[in-house]
Parts: structure tokens; C-alpha cells; sequence
């Protein structure tokens, strides 16, 4: 392949923001106007670009490939080398362009080009800064799409950090009352969790002399006498735990997972879509590609305590989903956030079992999570965009007004809820039975969580869409007509929300297509962690 | 006896063809005194003379690439270490002259600029003598001879009482710490019978003296050394000085006094307390890494707790550039060649990024009259180009990628993981964490606050803005490719001694 398509389907945005600074800002107001147009226009130009780009890639991927630990069966790579400096002791620093893709990366790369895409169309509704705005949001693109693309540690490191900067704008500008404080909580905490990183990084460079992801997950070549050196010493114990940590509070799992909540219900919709959508896979996807591999004995050591995070997890996000009813502002989207935390908790109780099914499942839960929460952040903003409140208890017998809303809406919460024949129930199903065979009491206790998530999910959606309509919104949303012709859901928000309850159906139906990309891949990945597992 | 000054003098000349750059310093000061008192044109004339005296400076200087060798009977050293270093140092100068050239506070104020590019000189010529100085009496003059520069510098805006309260205490603690290193240095000479360090490096091997009057002379002479890069807690002039100082004259403290005091602490330990060889055994029962570690930790941890209450612009950067000593130390304290290559790495790019942020201060201050963070609100869409270089400089400071501070900041701590010292790794990491908050303070006002601000744009004039492309380009670009720059500094890890 001469196409260098993966240094495309990455930097594209790049090329999209650049463009983007060039477009003048236009002198009186119409010219604004049709400069805030373009710009627009541009970036959901360029993200289709890309999401073509995903699915020539979808579709030209060879599922015969396992990738992982055997570079020969990586495709679509790119590799040349970037730096290669000389420095007495230290040696040689090599440093690769290494860009490939096996079972694990591929479906985040097309989970990535779909929301990117998509999320540019509630986007529209971003009135100050435009520009600013856009060219933030196609740099997160970049560092989103570079991490689960980059095969040199390096490489990955200098993605992961640089979507920090645009995400803090993207909240810190954009978002809600208090965006100040949620954008700074949610830049330190990663922070702290990439310096650990960075540390465990330069230590594995030390012990093997590469960066390169592949290479480390070859117990042979790390030095004898080097730090990370031998099997089961405590310091590749604490190196393990340091990258987990800071896998963690990306996933987020509990106790790490504070800032989420807040970040979420300050954030503009397309970034709480982005966020929920891309941003949380990150972190497992850290965990699979790097953090369980390189050492697979210390995972073999923290394992069980990794299925009792998830288990936390899954069941304290319910709880505290559920408690949202009751306390606090009953916020809408505070609610969904922490349903992230539960359905992410399933993620990590997934890879924790190391069974084929478990870890099938977590990374088809990673793949419908992203596609469902997208779905239920986008449809908060809808009704957020008319009432200006999020609040579980301002609404009431929306279905008459708005019946079309209120048709999506039932799948994305029956998708969340894990409702047979919808995608999530596939997910869910393959994790529970990877990890009832591990975990058999860790699992059922975390099989409450889908009592309670159809607890929280059914009661909000009869808050919202039964009983009687409050007085308040009884007129049109805009009396006016100038923002919104319908009372329904118009165009803008039907093409981005129609396609994912597409595919959150069809996959719910016939998942094959998604699960039949990672088979191989998973099978030599449990192959590779096997010998340490008891 | 014909012989032996034959051999003197031969030696001289040969000394005096290497020290052509530092005479080259020599001249141009000369020159801008004269020129001061004759012309008319006083303050643009001064410097004019003085940019083209650096830059003559600096090509002679590279002339000296790959040299290494010892000149004036051991007093001064030419390697590629000192030449790295001087080559940072009149970068800096260089850069500074140019920023002074459009400061407001300086062109516009009562006084007369000829002395102020003559101190400058002479200031850049005391950094140039310390980057080489071999020898506890040269170190001590040449100390000397930066301080007093600095001393007048740093109170050159004499009106300001901020300014003359700063140059006091400047001078007060300088001339305690001088004292106490002197006092050092005796101990050193009664102890070994010799100036030159690599003889006491000699002397210290064959002849082992006890613990505790090495211990107690070397503190005393590391005492001296921290003032110079105010390390904790010998660095409460710092904030002072910094604040009060004109803003060139800050930056060029902040980055060049700060690299040639680094020299000489990393050629002192290399030269006189270790056994000089690739893996810098120290000599005798101290633990030179601990002690220098403790004052690591202690340097930027003060100085990122204590940056993080700040709200004058000049007063974070103070404290930041005392944390920004801590990360140093780190990569001093392995005391071996890895640290010392990330030391040269970290000065080069902390050059541009430090250098940067401080012009972005001035450039501010001029415009609006305010060196105060909460009148930067608004500043990103006042003045775009200039937002986004600031948040560029204070992004590298914080070491994130892709910008050249993390590259600093990585090799800091590969010297540091590699040598084994994990825990002083992970205070260190976690100490980048702390800086963000301060630093994103600033970021945070530029775009966060008063969004689209309507307030009235500030335009900067062409050459002020390709001067700040000038820092912010490779600021960016060495983030992205700094093979060359690892290849230099590697290349420059050649002391020369005498074992």
C-alpha cells in the first residue's frame, strides 16, 4: 500500500485547521456570518474525509491479521525513523513514525471518524468563537485518532499529552457556569496521570532500548539488570500500577473518576459527545495496547484487584446515576456521565477476566458505548438547546410535543439499558460470560447494575416524556421561529442522531461485522498474556 | 630560566589567540563607553554598538568549536562544555539587546543607555569567564565580576524605589553568600594546598582529608554556587530582583547568569570532587548526590507552591525560573555525563521559552502599563498572535508536548530514572503537575475570561512580532525534532582535566 492512509486519516485535521486560521473573521456582520459558515462547513468537510478514510480502511482490513505482539502482521504501517540522537551512557534515543493497525486499534480508528464526523453537527450551534472553536476541535481529532493509531510509545505519548491543551479550551471556553473549574480538574488530573506514564516510559526505554510498543511486549528483551528487568519484581509492580493509574483515570474508574461528572456537565453537547464518545476509550484502550502486555505478570498479580475496580465501578456509576433522581440538581447529564462510569466499569471487569469472550466484550462495550453516549449527550443538548434546563424534574409529557424525539430517544435508552437487540445487550452479554467464568460473585454483584440502569434510565425517560407538559412549555419553544422552525427535532440534529440509532440497531441484530475485526486479534493477545495467568 | 619564560610567554600568546571572544567583549565596551561620551545619538548608538560587538563575539566564538584545551596556567578552560555554554549565554545577550531596543520603560525613561549596554557587556563578559573558570580565585573574580553588572542592572531604573529596593537586597545577600564561599574556599586551599580543581581533584585522591572540614568547605563554596542560581533557600532575592528589575534585564538573570552559574557548579564537581572519568566516581565519604538532590527537591518545590500565589506576571516568572533551577539540580545531582547532557539540553530550550514569556511581559507591560495577571484577560482576542505565543511559551514551561520543553524536561528525567534515583523522579514529575495550575493561570485569563473580547486590540509593530516568532518557532520545532540538538549537546560533554 503506497497510500500512506493512516499519516492521512491522522493529520487531516491538521490540514483542516490550518485552513481554518486562514479564513478571515469578515469585516460588517453578514460577512461574519458567511466566514462562521465556511468554517463550518470545512471542518464537518474535513471529518468526512476522514470518516471515508475509516472506512476504506474497514473495509480493506485483512481480519485474518492478528497484529499485537507480531509486528509482521500490523497493516497499513508506516514507519520511518523520526529522531535518532546519540548521547554517551544514555545511548542511542531512536524514536519511530509508527503508525499501524490490528484487531484492537480498528474499531476505535472507525468509532473515532464516526463521532468526530458527527459530532460536528450539533457543533453548528457554537456561536462565539467560531473559529477558535473548530480549529481546537480538529486538533483533539488529531490527538484522538493519533493515540490508537501510534505503535512507538513515543509517538503515543505525544498524542495522549496533546489533546489536553484543546480539551481545556474546548471546556474552559465553550462550556457552562462553572467551565473554569471543571476545565482545570480535568486537565490536572490527566496530567498526573501522563507524568506517571512518562516516568514508566523512559524506565521501559531503559530496560529494553526502544520505544517501540511491539518490541516491549517481548519479555526477552528487556535487560537482565535493568530496571524493569526479570518477572514479578516490585518495581515493574509499581511501574504497572502507575500506567494503570493513569490509564484509570482516563477510563475513569473509581476513585479516579471525579472529574468526569463535572467535565460532562460543563462541556458543550459535541464535547460531552466527544468526551463520552472517544475520550473514555482511551484509557482501556491504553490499558489493552501497553499497560497489560509489557507487563503481563504484574497484571497477572493485580488481576483480581482489577475485576474489583471494575465491580466498584459498575455498580457505585449505577448508584450514583440513580441517586441523581433524587439529589443534588438532578441534572440530566449528570445522570448519563455517571452511566459512563458504570458502563466503563464493564470495560475493565471485561479485560480483567482475560477470557476471550470478557475481552471480546470490552472492546465491543468500548465501540457501542461510544456510539450509545454519544446518542444520549446529543439528545440532552436537543432539549437543552429549546429549555435552556437540564433538570430531570423541569419536564414532563414531551412525547406529545416533540414524538419523533421521543421515538430516538427510547432506543438510545434501551440501547443503555442493554435491551435485547440493540447493541449494548450484545456487549454486556459477552462480558458478563467472560467474566462469570473468572469472576463468578464479582459478577453477578455487578449484574445489578442492569437493574439499576433500567431504574435510572425508565424513570428519566418517564420524567421527561410522560405525565403532563408544565405549564411553561406548553407554547413553542421559540416563539419566534427564527431558531427552531418545528417543535419536533429538526434536520441538523436528525442527521446526527439517525445514524447512530442505525448502527446501535444493526449491530444489536448482527454485530458480526465489528466483532468478526477483533477475533483474531483478541485471541493472540489472551495467547500472549496466557503463560503468566494461573 | 631563558627556557621557562620562553615556555611563559609561548604559553600566553597561545592562551591569549583563545580568549579572543572575551577580548572581543572587552573592546565593545571600550568602544560604547567612548561612543557614549562623544555622539549625540547617545542611547540608540550604545546599542547598535553592543549588538554588533556580541554578534563579532559570537563568530569568533564559533571559531572555537571543538577546541579543548587549558589556557592561562589553568585558570580558564576552553572545552565543549564552556562553549556550549557561553554559546547559550550570548544568545541570550543577543536576544536581550533586541528586546531592549523596543522596551518602553528603557527607551522612554530619564536616563542614559550607554551604561546600561556597557553593564550588559560586561555582565555577558563575567558569564563567559565563570562558563571556563577552572580555579577557586578565577571562579570567585568572576563571580565578582557578574555580580556587580547585575547589582547596577537590576537598580538601573533608578526612580523606581521598586528597582533600588531590589538592587539593596541584591546586594546585601550577594555580598553575604560571596563572603561565605570565600570562607569555603580557604577551607578548600588549607585542605588541599592547591587553587586549580582538578589539582584538588588530584590531591583529594591520593592524599584523603577528613569528612567533615570537606563537607563543611564545600557547602559553604555551594553556598556561593545556589545564590547564583537561587536555588532554595538562598534564593529570596530572586522574586525581589525579578520584580523590580527592568524586564530585559530580569530575562537575561533568569537565563544567562543562571547557565554560567551551572557551569561552574558542574565543572567544580566534576573537576574537584570526583575522579574526573566518564562515570564521575566523587571522592571521599559524602554523599554529593543526596545533598545536592535535597536541595532539588526543596528548590523547585518552593518555587512551585510558593508561583502558584503570584498575580504579578514578573513575580510568577521569578518563581517559576527558581523551580525551573530545581529541575536542573535533578539532572546535576546523578552527577554523571547523562545529567549533565540534560542540563545543556534543558538551558538551551528553557533559553527560548524563558526569554520568550518574559519579552511577552514586556511587550504587555508597554502596551497597557500592567505587568498584572488580571489585565491579561482578554488578551488572546485583543492580540491573537500574541495569545498564542505566550500560550505556547507557558505550555513548554509546564514541559507538555509537542513543544521543547517536555524534550527538556525528558531528558531531565531520563538522567535522573536512569541513574536510579526513582523517587526524586517522581517528586519531580509531580512538581510539573503543581506548575501547571500557575501557568495555565495566565492561559486561563488570556481566553477563558471576557471570550471575544470587545476590549481594544493591541497591535505590536512588525519586528517585535518576528522577534517573537523568532523564540516561538523553534520553541515548537525542537519539541517536534531535537536530534540535532541532543547530537550538540552530546558532543559538548568534554571537560578538560588534568588527571
Amino acid at each position: 500500500m503506497n497510500f500512506p492512509i493512516l499519516t492521512w486519516i491522522t493529520f487531516l485535521p491538521l490540514l483542516g485547521m490550518l485552513i481554518i486560521l486562514l479564513i478571515p473573521s469578515g469585516k460588517d456582520e453578514k460577512g461574519q456570518e458567511l466566514s462562521k459558515t465556511i468554517i463550518r462547513w470545512i471542518a464537518a468537510g474535513v471529518t468526512f474525509i476522514q470518516l471515508i478514510l475509516a472506512l476504506v480502511i474497514f473495509f480493506n482490513y485483512n481480519k485474518g491479521l492478528t497484529g499485537v505482539n507480531d509486528p509482521a502482521s500490523f497493516q497499513f504501517v508506516e514507519k520511518i525513523s523520526w529522531i535518532n540522537a546519540e548521547l554517551p551512557m544514555i545511548g542511542n534515543i531512536r524514536i519511530e513514525y509508527f503508525l499501524g493497525l490490528d484487531g484492537l486499534s480498528v474499531p476505535m480508528v472507525l468509532l473515532t471518524a464516526i463521532i468526530s464526523f458527527l459530532a460536528i453537527f450539533p457543533s453548528f450551534g457554537i456561536n462565539k468563537a467560531v473559529k477558535g472553536y473548530f480549529a481546537m476541535y480538529l486538533l483533539l481529532d488529531l490527538g484522538m485518532m493519533g493515540v490508537f493509531l501510534a505503535l512507538d510509545f513515543f509517538l503515543f505519548y505525544i498524542f495522549w499529552e496533546l489533546m489536553l491543551l484543546p480539551m481545556y479550551f474546548l471546556i474552559g471556553i465553550w462550556g457552562g457556569p462553572r467551565k473554569e473549574y471543571a476545565a482545570i480538574k480535568f486537565f490536572i488530573y490527566t496530567l498526573v496521570g501522563s507524568v506517571v506514564m512518562l516516568l514508566v516510559m523512559i524506565g521501559l526505554y531503559h530496560s529494553t532500548g526502544t520505544f517501540n510498543i511491539i518490541e516491549m511486549m517481548d519479555q526477552g528483551r528487556f535487560l537482565p539488570d535493568s530496571i524493569f528487568g526479570g518477572s514479578g519484581t516490585t518495581l515493574r509492580y509499581v511501574a504497572f500500577m502507575g500506567l494503570f493509574i493513569g490509564f484509570a483515570i482516563k477510563v475513569p474508574v473509581f476513585p479516579f473518576h471525579t472529574w468526569l461528572p463535572d467535565a460532562h456537565v460543563e462541556a458543550p453537547t459535541p464535547i460531552s459527545v466527544i468526551l463520552a464518545g472517544v475520550l473514555l476509550k482511551m484509557g482501556a484502550y491504553g490499558m489493552l495496547r501497553i499497560a497489560f502486555p509489557i507487563f503481563p505478570d504484574a497484571f497477572a498479580y493485580f488481576q483480581t484487584l482489577i475485576a474489583w475496580i471494575g465491580m466498584v465501578s459498575i455498580v457505585y456509576g449505577a448508584l450514583c446515576a440513580l441517586g441523581q433522581h433524587k439529589v443534588g440538581k438532578r441534572d440530566f447529564k449528570k445522570l448519563i456521565a455517571y452511566s459512563s462510569v458504570s458502563h466503563m466499569g464493564l470495560v475493565i471487569l471485561g479485560l480483567a477476566s482475560m477470557r476471550p469472550e470478557g475481552v471480546t466484550g470490552a472492546i465491543f462495550q468500548m465501540f457501542n458505548h461510544g456510539i450509545i453516549t454519544a446518542m444520549l449527550f446529543m439528545i440532552v443538548g436537543v432539549i437543552y438547546d429549546r429549555a435552556h434546563t437540564r433538570g430531570l424534574d423541569d419536564f414532563g409529557g414531551l412525547a406529545r410535543k416533540m414524538p419523533v424525539y421521543t421515538g430516538i430517544m427510547t432506543i438510545a435508552f434501551f440501547a443503555a439499558i442493554g435491551l435485547p437487540g440493540m447493541s449494548g445487550f450484545i456487549s454486556e452479554v459477552l462480558v458478563f460470560l467472560g467474566a462469570f467464568k473468572a469472576y463468578p460473585v464479582l459478577t453477578v454483584v455487578s449484574g445489578l447494575s442492569i437493574i439499576l440502569g433500567a431504574g435510572y434510565m425508565l424513570w428519566a425517560l418517564q420524567k421527561i416524556f410522560f405525565g403532563q407538559l408544565p405549564e411553561k412549555w406548553q407554547g413553542p419553544w421559540d416563539p419566534t421561529g427564527k431558531l427552531y422552525k418545528t417543535d419536533d427535532v429538526n434536520l441538523r440534529e436528525m442527521v446526527a442522531l439517525i445514524p447512530l440509532g442505525i448502527l446501535v440497531i444493526f449491530l444489536g441484530v448482527y454485530p458480526n461485522p465489528v466483532l468478526h475485526l477483533m477475533t483474531g486479534s483478541v485471541n493472540s493477545f489472551i495467547e500472549l498474556m496466557k503463560p503468566v495467568l494461573n | 630560566m631563558m627556557n621557562e619564560l620562553s615556555n611563559f610567554s609561548g604559553e600566553l600568546l597561545q592562551s591569549l589567540s583563545l580568549f579572543w571572544p572575551e577580548t572581543t567583549l572587552v573592546i565593545t565596551f571600550l568602544i560604547t563607553l567612548f561612543a557614549d561620551l562623544l555622539s549625540r545619538h547617545k542611547n540608540r548608538l550604545a546599542g547598535y554598538i553592543t549588538l554588533a560587538g556580541l554578534i563579532v563575539t559570537g563568530l569568533l566564538l564559533l571559531s572555537q568549536q571543538g577546541v579543548a584545551q587549558t589556557t592561562f596556567s589553568g585558570l580558564l578552560t576552553v572545552d565543549p562544555f564552556s562553549f556550549f555554554m557561553r554559546v547559550t549565554i550570548l544568545l541570550s545577550a543577543i536576544l536581550v539587546v533586541l528586546f531592549s531596543f523596543s522596551s518602553k520603560e528603557l527607551v522612554e525613561g530619564p536616563f542614559r543607555l550607554g551604561e546600561y549596554y556597557m553593564l550588559i557587556t560586561g555582565l555577558v563578559f563575567g558569564m563567559f569567564l565563570l562558563s571556563g573558570a577552572s580555579n577557586l580565585i578565577f571562579i570567585y573574580l568572576s563571580i565578582e565580576v557578574m555580580s556587580i553588572s547585575s547589582y547596577i542592572l537590576s537598580g538601573y531604573t533608578k526612580h523606581s524605589k521598586r528597582a533600588s529596593e531590589a538592587s539593596m537586597k541584591y546586594v546585601i545577600y550577594g555580598a553575604v553568600s560571596s563572603g561565605i564561599m570565600v570562607y569555603g574556599m580557604t577551607m578548600m586551599f588549607g585542605l588541599t594546598g592547591t587553587l586549580n580543581l582538578n589539582e584538588i581533584g588530584m590531591a583529594l585522591q591520593t592524599k584523603p582529608v577528613q569528612t567533615m572540614p570537606l563537607l563543611l568547605a564545600n557547602l559553604m563554596i555551594l553556598v556561593g554556587f545556589s545564590y547564583k542560581i537561587s536555588a532554595v533557600p538562598f534564593h529570596y532575592w530572586t522574586p525581589d530582583v525579578y520584580e523590580g528589575a527592568p524586564i530585559t534585564v530580569t530575562a537575561l538573570l533568569s537565563v544567562a547568569s543562571k547557565a554560567a552559574g551551572f557551569a561552574v557548579i558542574l565543572r567544580y564537581f566534576h573537576s574537584a570532587l570526583t575522579n574526573g572519568g566518564e562515570l564521575w566516581q566523587v571522592i571521599g565519604q559524602i554523599d554529593w548526590h543526596f545533598v545536592i538532590s535535597v536541595l532539588a527537591v526543596l528548590t523547585m518545590t518552593v518555587g512551585n507552591l510558593v508561583a502558584l500565589w503570584q498575580n504579578n506576571m514578573k513575580r510568577m516568572l521569578a518563581y517559576s525560573s527558581i523551580a525551573h533551577a530545581g529541575y536542573l539540580l535533578m539532572a546535576v545531582a546523578v552527577l554523571n555525563n547523562t545529567g549533565m547532557a540534560a542540563v545543556l539540553i534543558y538551558f538551551f530550550i528553557y533559553m527560548l521559552m524563558n526569554l520568550g514569556a518574559f519579552y511577552i511581559v514586556q511587550l504587555v507591560a508597554d502596551k497597557t502599563g500592567s505587568e498584572d495577571m488580571e489585565d491579561y484577560v482578554g488578551l488572546g482576542y485583543r492580540s491573537p498572535l500574541i495569545g498564542v505565543a505566550l500560550t505556547l511559551f507557558l505550555v513548554s514551561l509546564t514541559g507538555l508536548p509537542p513543544t521543547a520543553g517536555f524534550i527538556g524536561k525528558l531528558y531531565v528525567f531520563t538522567a535522573v530514572v536512569k541513574a536510579g534515583y526513582v523517587w526524586l523522579a517522581i517528586i519531580g514529575v509531580l512538581n510539573s503537575v503543581v506548575s501547571l495550575y500557575y501557568y495555565v493561570r495566565v492561559v486561563r485569563n488570556m481566553y477563558l475570561r471576557d471570550v471575544e473580547s470587545q476590549g481594544e486590540k493591541i497591535v505590536f509593530s512588525r519586528p517585535v512580532l518576528t522577534l517573537v516568532l523568532l523564540l516561538a518557532i523553534p520553541t515548537l520545532i525542537l519539541g517536534l525534532y531535537f536530534g540535532p540538538l541532543a547530537d550538540w549537546a552530546s558532543a559538548s560533554m568534554a571537560f578538560v582535566t588534568g588527571h
